[in-house]
């Protein structure tokens, strides 16, 4: 039974995406949206936490959040893969559950 | 109230500013200010088209100090203060102005 | 009574404001806040100075499109301020530097200074708001 998480926080500001990191057994698959897409862009302080992530889980961003915050160009954590919305409803239907780390 | 815009039907919101910017086309201008009795000259399409032009850059209306001083520059000492400003638009220029151009009103602005 | 045309002269002292931007955009109604009540407040005269930093860095970067999550991108407005005698705009270089982000990043010109730079401009303030 694979979940889906999600993690809409910054994580230079909140803790959601180590909790999250540290909930998700392997194979689930974590989607960062809103806020918390910032983790998803290399070259930060907090990238190792996703870099390590790869490996474990497969890791996705929405593009809209993305190009909304001007990080569209920005050069993203090798391994994670950009969805748009349907990609999105694709992997809420992929998965059997989704869980929002808020 | 709604306005009538050759044949189609444009939403305002309570005071008469266009609900969406897109809409907008010079006529919007025209009937807006028949309304208020003001028939528009180039003076006024100079304002207008100003406001536009600063809108789609700042995507803000300018207060009106900051109109002022912006038509100044662009278009003028004569044209860059309150009193020419006010003779166009005696409803305050900034709003008026503005609702004619199919902007959104000032932020905290006469 | 005065003319509408006339300035009023606003009366009382100047005093220096500081508004503490922290949080990223969109996310949170923050930033969208601290930049509406700058815009107000910028027809009162004061001295206003507006400090940029942890994710508030983020509301200054370049290219935001906002199309698509249907949210009105608000970052042209910062370029605006400068019209609005809003001119000194300064960024936490750590801030920056921790989120990947030099100067280059951001859609208007700013001063970039040291967390102990920030923390001293800080102290010189008459009024913080922060959002």
């Amino acid at each position: 039974m694979a979940m889906l998480h999600t993690v809409n926080k910054s994580p230079f500001e909140r803790r959601s995406l180590d909790s999250c990191l540290r909930h998700a057994v392997k194979g689930s698959a974590i989607l960062l949206i809103e806020d918390g897409i910032y983790a998803a862009i290399d070259g930060t302080v907090v990238a190792e936490k996703i870099k390590s992530a790869v490996g474990d889980h497969k890791v996705y961003v929405l593009g809209p959040d993305l190009k909304a915050r001007g990080m569209g160009d920005h050069k993203l954590v090798d391994g994670i893969e950009t969805v748009d919305y349907a990609g999105f409803v694709d992997l809420v239907t992929e998965y059997d559950k989704v869980q929002s780390w808020l | 109230m709604p306005i009538e815009v050759n044949g189609k039907t444009l939403e305002t919101d309570e005071e008469g500013y266009l609900a969406n910017l897109n809409e907008w086309e010079p006529e919007v201008a025209t009937i807006m200010a028949k309304e208020d009795g003001t028939e528009l000259t180039d003076a006024h399409w100079e304002v207008i088209n100003f406001l536009r032009e600063y809108y789609d850059e700042y995507q803000i209306a300018p207060a009106v100090r900051v109109l002022t001083k912006a038509i100044g520059k662009k278009l003028g000492k004569d044209k860059g203060n309150s009193k020419y400003l006010y003779e166009l638009f005696p409803y305050g220029p900034a709003k008026q102005a503005c609702k004619y151009a199919g902007l959104p009103k000032p932020t905290g602005c006469v | 009574m005065s003319e509408p045309w006339e300035d009023d002269e606003l009366e009382g002292p100047v005093r220096k404001f500081m508004y503490v931007n922290r949080k990223a955009p969109y996310g949170t109604i923050y930033a969208l806040e601290s930049l509406e009540v700058v815009l107000i407040a910028a027809a009162f005269e004061q001295d206003v100075t507006l400090a940029f930093l942890d994710d508030g860095v983020y509301q200054i970067v370049k290219g935001q499109d906002t199309e698509e999550i249907g949210v009105k991108n608000f970052s042209p407005i910062y370029r605006a301020l400068e019209g609005y005698d809003v001119e000194k705009l300064f960024v936490e270089k750590e801030s920056l530097e921790s989120r990947g982000l030099t100067a280059d990043d951001l859609v208007v010109p700013v001063e970039v200074i040291s967390r102990e730079q920030m923390a001293d401009l800080m102290e010189e303030q008459e009024v913080i708001l922060s959002f």
